[in-house]
């Protein structure tokens, strides 16, 4: 793989994380972490283990509330938000550890993408009559397209705690995928992945940053990944911010190699 | 090799998302319905309806709605018995106090009236999980049941403290009190209960019961993709509620006639409901059904066994049905906790593959 040969438009800031800090009791999650996303651009949370990667991403989508910082989605400011609110002005996202709703097929599970667009009242679903069918049709028509997307045809009637690990993953990503965000947030996207697996999830993440211009940000521990796919990266350590920039950047910064790619260096290279 | 859907192409989403996708189950659904609409009614006599048949109906619809709660939406809940009660006493409240209205909405209304009264017990559900819920659910039971007997208002300030359901009549038959023919009680419930299992079908498959299903599966997840936790739960409990109100007014109104809060809704009809579900399957429509037939025909069967066979005594029998049943329960929980339903759906994916299983 290499560098993404793709012309984006890279836009103006739609993300601005703004002196943010969390602690959990006495511990330090996250300390004055500052950083920009543009839009239309894959951007990259790096850090060794415990660095507050996740929290950042739990801090962006409503998840945790951080003590102190703004964060300033599509221009609009906000400290706490709840989830579900972050969910419906477009952020999306997948976890860490598979979150997938294990008694539900693969349909339904990225039909729950589409929640949020979704309204039509409880007496018409009920009856299932005019308005409620016509939607539950037109949602079941973008969710094949994602389906299609992905590649999981086959899978689509499947209960999803019956899908094999890569898979779960695929039909994760197609859940978040569902709600059209504006930002999507990729906890790991390809821990435990072979290479063949990984290089799938590669080339779906920059299909959909291309086709649908969603923009990306994305934890992952695969630095070859990593650098190849991102456009910037950030690099946290022990809840603070080590450096920001391009993945050559990052790279020759003496500080990251030090706290963490010093020994992985050669690694990156390959 | 008579069971399966190869030739049956679907063209549209619509028939695709279809109940049925599958024409034998469309057969099959369409000659049970045939038969309990128009075979039944002409050879049902007052045994068949009491004992069996609204017996079944009333508890396949309490279950109904405890499956939405507990097996779709994954909130624990002991106090069916308190909510039945509530249905029975508000059907009682609105046919005396309005004995003009139509029974029908007498009984929706009753639904309703359940509805929101479970809305109110379901509010601790959006802090509490698991057995802490069913512990509060516990309380709604005790409570209401108190209250029931409690209050003379409830039931009119009778001397015995039980309410008697007035004679009323639809599309001029008589469905309750002593000289409603059973047909007319068993076409009463029918209706209803065909009604609201297709409701409760379309709920679940759409996106309110995704929703339910989600939050069931993995609440925080849930609420990370925009379902409002709140939302779903009180909905489930809303509509739980409803369905058991409903079953409670027919279980009162229609198939008991009369009825007493501290024997006819105690916290064993809580736990004869829950047995349902999970004997049944939790999760599933076609469970609820499976498992109300399982659990009325049970003891009958028990009875008509060892007592008109091997002439035991009553009482040997009823002992001998609770020890099967408990231990029906524990096997159930450890060996398929997705019940009937699920053992029904093991032998569908079997027949469609048989007599060549590969």
């Amino acid at each position: 793989m290499t560098q993404p040969a793709l012309k984006r438009d890279i836009g103006d800031t739609i993300l601005a994380v703004d002196n943010i800090s969390l602690s959990f009791g006495g511990v330090k999650a996250l300390q004055n972490i500052s950083f920009s996303v543009n839009e239309h651009e894959v951007f990259a949370i790096i850090g060794p283990n415990g660095a507050g990667k996740s929290s950042m991403l739990n801090c962006i989508n409503g998840f945790y509330h951080p003590q102190e910082g703004t964060i300033t989605f599509k221009g609009e400011t906000r400290r706490q938000v709840r989830p579900s609110v972050a969910a419906r002005t477009g952020i999306a996202r997948t976890f860490q550890n598979i979150a997938l709703f294990k008694g539900m097929s693969t349909l339904d599970n990225i039909m729950t993408g589409r929640n949020t667009k979704m309204s039509t009242n409880i007496f018409l679903q009920a009856l299932h009559f005019g308005p409620a069918a016509k939607e539950e049709v037109e949602h079941r028509e973008v969710v094949e397209r994602v389906i299609d997307f992905l590649e999981i045809e086959a899978i689509r009637k499947t209960p999803v705690g019956k899908l094999p690990y890569g898979m779960q993953k695929r039909v994760e990503l197609g859940r978040a995928l569902a709600a059209e965000p504006d930002l999507l947030l990729l906890d790991e996207p390809m821990a435990g992945m072979n290479i063949e697996e990984k290089q799938d999830m590669c080339r779906f993440i920059l299909d959909v940053n291309d086709e649908f211009g969603t923009t990306i940000v994305l934890i992952e521990h695969d630095m070859g990944v990593v650098m190849d796919i991102s456009d910037r990266v950030v690099v946290l350590d022990y809840g603070r911010k080590l450096a920001e920039g391009t993945p050559d950047e990052v790279r020759g910064n003496q500080d990251v190699i030090d706290a963490y790619l010093g020994v992985a260096h050669d690694d990156a290279e390959a | 090799m008579f069971y399966r859907e190869a030739g049956q192409f679907k063209t549209s989403y619509t028939a695709d998302e279809a109940i049925f996708p599958i024409l034998q189950d469309r057969f099959f659904i369409g000659a049970i319905l045939i038969v309990a609409f128009g075979v039944i009614p002409f050879f049902i006599d007052d045994y068949w309806a009491n004992a069996i048949l609204i017996h079944f109906l009333v508890y396949a619809l309490a279950a109904l709605g405890l499956n939405i709660l507990t097996g779709y939406c994954g909130q624990v809940s002991l106090g069916t018995g308190g909510f039945m009660a509530v249905g029975a006493y508000a059907s009682y409240k609105l046919v005396t106090v309005f004995p003009e209205m139509n029974f029908i909405v007498v009984i929706l209304m009753s639904g309703f009236i359940t509805a929101a009264v479970g809305v109110f017990f379901g509010l601790p559900s959006l802090r509490i999980k698991g057995f802490y819920l069913a512990v509060a659910t516990l309380a709604a039971q005790f409570f209401l049941v108190w209250l029931f007997n409690k209050v003379g208002w409830f039931y009119n300030y009778s001397p015995t403290g039980m309410i008697v359901s007035p004679p009323r009549e639809v599309f001029g038959f008589l469905v309750t009190g002593p000289d409603a023919h059973p047909a007319a009680r068993y076409l009463f419930c029918l209706s209803f209960v065909v009604v609201f299992a297709w409701a409760a079908k379309n709920l679940v498959r759409g996106r309110i019961g995704r929703n339910w299903m989600a939050i069931r599966d993995m609440d925080i997840a849930a609420e990370l993709i925009g379902i409002r936790p709140l939302e779903a739960k009180l909905t489930a409990f809303a509509v739980s509620s409803f369905y058991i109100g409903i079953a409670g007014a027919l279980y009162f109104s229609v198939w008991l006639g009369t009825a007493e809060p501290t024997e006819a809704f105690d916290i064993n009809q809580s736990f004869f409901v829950l047995f349902i579900v999970i004997i049944g399957g939790l999760g599933s429509i076609m469970g609820s059904f499976m498992g109300a037939a399982f659990m009325v025909l049970l003891p009958i069967t028990m009875k008509s066994i060892m007592v008109d066979g091997f002439g035991f005594a009553v009482g040997a029998a009823k002992h001998a049905e609770v020890m099967l049943l408990g231990s029906l329960i524990i096997l159930f929980l450890i060996l398929e906790p997705h019940g009937l339903a699920r053992l029904w759906q093991i032998l569908k994916e079997k027949l469609r593959r048989w007599p060549f299983p590969y």
